[in-house]
């Protein structure tokens, strides 16, 4: 039974590693996640016949149906711009097991160290444990309080700072530390112990994701995935489970990748997400002079009708509304009168790298109209229009010369070089940065107030007659 | 020769360690940004393999260790949660991501 086990397991990080190699490839993703959940359905099957597991099938099964149809129910309904709370969620679920599977370890006292240890010296089969345990702990807490956040209850919409936040931070973690140590080194199963000793650790995950402001959160929702990818490849070590180990530390080190990527799209370190926020930096920035020029949807679909080229760049805004099954018929109407119509995406644009392109492709964009910052820069100046619907921080050119702007340095979208800039907007308020966009004022510019959605129709509405 | 096996044995999962990072590493470090979002879920969906070491420990638990099963139980029901949730998301996502001839032929 142990090697159909292994063999089972050792597909099973295969299937795990070719998954996620097609899923970093646009034309092959979609049948990499069948990969990986091939090679998922494969490990939990051939788990019922682990010799380790002695009984207790009924509770066994209750838990995993409990499990998998509340999240079933709650994976199918979720909407695309809810989607980076909901990959915290079932992110901070998989924390909560690896730290259960830690708890479940320790509270077995001596008796169940005996055999599970497998040649392991005790002090390092328990330090793993442990490790494992106040990894996941922090990683389930902190998921719920960044879903909460990305949520916008309204009691976590806010970042929740004091004086000393640090220290008390840096102490909780201290105290954690030396209680797991104590707990691996002494091989105690004392209760008050295991008790204080999670608790802390739970806490300090809410302490952690507490400060951070909502812009940032889905880099700390990556950084997350990468903890309890690290979690659970020492939970692995603890149960000698390969599949677990080798799937762990790859999420891991991809996961810390991913988050690097992410912060560094943002013109921003993980440390400085962590340990400061964006308001800190204080809003700064010249002002800025002129008046906004507005325009009626109807001359601005006939702007668009006879350009020869259209950038769309669209933002979270464009999301809110719904507006991105429109803006598609839209297009689609542009591109059958020949007009070269391309998508540009900033990398923060959407709540995660990534996730702008998630929303396009719910409206049936296909991704080779997509094009991203490096990619498409260039071709903004020979753009007849740049149409900026719900963006606004990403395409303000103070980032580039305005060095007292909060934003400067951050990469931006060209939009300014383009000969017609159209910007979609609700009213005249300043962006999530909080700071007043030169782009609105400049010459070439024409303001669409509205509702992304009714503007959109009624540009609709203008291509059409002009057929 | 024992005291090297043994050495080896100890070893052996830190070389498995090794050569798992460098791979993670290296899967990601070519992605285009559009799959970052759903490569982000995908990973999540993959870590969701803790479900099987909850299975173990549950079944392990000793029947009269109330607390055992208690937080065994909610072990496995958060990492199939994790699993299922993690797949299903996932799957919506790339499912959506669709080519200009794909969606012709359409």
């Amino acid at each position: 039974m142990g090697h159909l086990i292994e063999l089972s397991y050792f597909l099973t990080a295969v299937l795990f590693i070719v998954g996620l190699k097609r899923m970093s490839h646009p034309t092959t993703a979609r049948s990499g996640i069948l990969w990986a959940g091939a090679g998922m359905l494969l490990a939990t099957l051939v788990t019922f016949l682990h010799p380790q597991i002695a009984g207790n099938y009924l509770l066994m099964i209750a838990a995993l149906m409990l499990g998998s149809a509340v999240a079933w129910y709650s994976a199918k309904k979720v909407e695309m711009t809810a989607m980076p709370q909901m990959i915290a969620v079932y992110n901070g679920m998989g924390g909560g097991a690896a730290a259960a599977i830690a708890a479940v370890t320790l509270l077995g006292g001596p008796e169940l160290w005996d055999h599970a240890a497998l040649g392991k010296p005790l002090w390092l089969f328990l330090l793993l444990a442990v490790l494992g345990a106040m990894i996941g702990s922090i990683s389930f807490s902190g998921s719920i309080i960044a879903f909460a956040k990305l949520q916008e209850y309204q009691s976590f919409r806010n970042p929740l700072r004091f004086i000393g936040q640090q220290k008390v931070n840096a102490i909780l973690f201290g105290l954690m530390f030396v209680l797991g140590l104590i707990i691996a080194l002494s091989g105690s199963d004392n209760l008050a112990l295991l008790a204080i000793f999670f608790l802390l650790a739970l806490a300090l995950g809410i302490m952690i994701a507490m400060p951070i402001g909502g812009a940032d959160m889905p880099v700390v929702v990556s950084l997350f995935n990468a903890l309890t990818g690290l979690a659970v490849a020492f939970e692995g070590y603890v149960l000698n489970n390969s599949a677990m180990i080798i799937a762990g530390i790859i999420v891991g080190s991809a996961g810390s990748l991913l988050t690097h990527l992410m912060a560094k799209a943002m013109n921003r370190s993980i440390t400085n997400i962590l340990f400061s926020s964006w308001d800190a930096l204080g809003s700064g920035g010249q002002a800025v002079t002129g008046s906004m020029k507005s325009m009626e949807p109807p001359d601005a679909a006939i702007q668009m009708a006879y350009a020869s080229k259209v950038i769309i760049v669209p933002g979270y805004g464009m999301a809110v509304a719904q507006a991105q099954h429109k803006l598609w018929e839209m297009c689609r109407l542009l591109i059958e009168n020949g007009v070269d119509v391309k998508f540009a995406i900033h990398p923060v644009a959407g709540r995660m790298p990534g996730h702008m392109n998630v929303l396009l492709a719910e409206a049936g964009v296909p991704y080779d109209l997509i094009f991203d910052l490096e990619e498409i820069n260039a071709d903004f100046p020979t753009a007849d229009v740049a149409l900026v619907i719900g963006a606004n921080d990403v395409v303000n050119p103070a980032a580039r010369n305005d060095k007292s702007s909060p934003i400067y340095g951050m990469p931006i979208l060209n939009v300014d070089y383009a000969k017609n800039v159209q910007v979609i907007k609700r009213g005249k308020g300043v962006g999530f940065a909080g700071i007043e966009n030169a782009l609105f004022f400049s010459d070439n510019t024409r303001m669409v107030y509205g509702d992304a959605q009714k503007v959109v129709a009624g540009l609709i509405q203008g291509i059409k007659e002009l057929n | 020769m024992e005291a090297m096996l043994h050495a080896l044995e100890l070893f052996l999962p830190l070389y498995i360690l090794m050569l798992a990072g460098f791979l993670g590493y290296e899967i990601i470090s070519r992605v285009p940004v559009i799959l970052h979002t759903p490569l982000m879920s995908g990973s999540n969906f993959v870590h969701g393999i803790v479900v099987v070491g909850a299975m173990v420990v549950l079944g392990e638990a000793s029947p009269d260790n109330t607390l055992a099963l208690i937080v065994g139980f909610f072990g496995v029901a958060l990492g199939a949660g994790n699993a299922v949730g993690g797949y299903v998301v996932t799957e919506r996502m790339l499912d959506m991501f669709k080519s200009s001839k794909a969606a012709k032929k359409e």
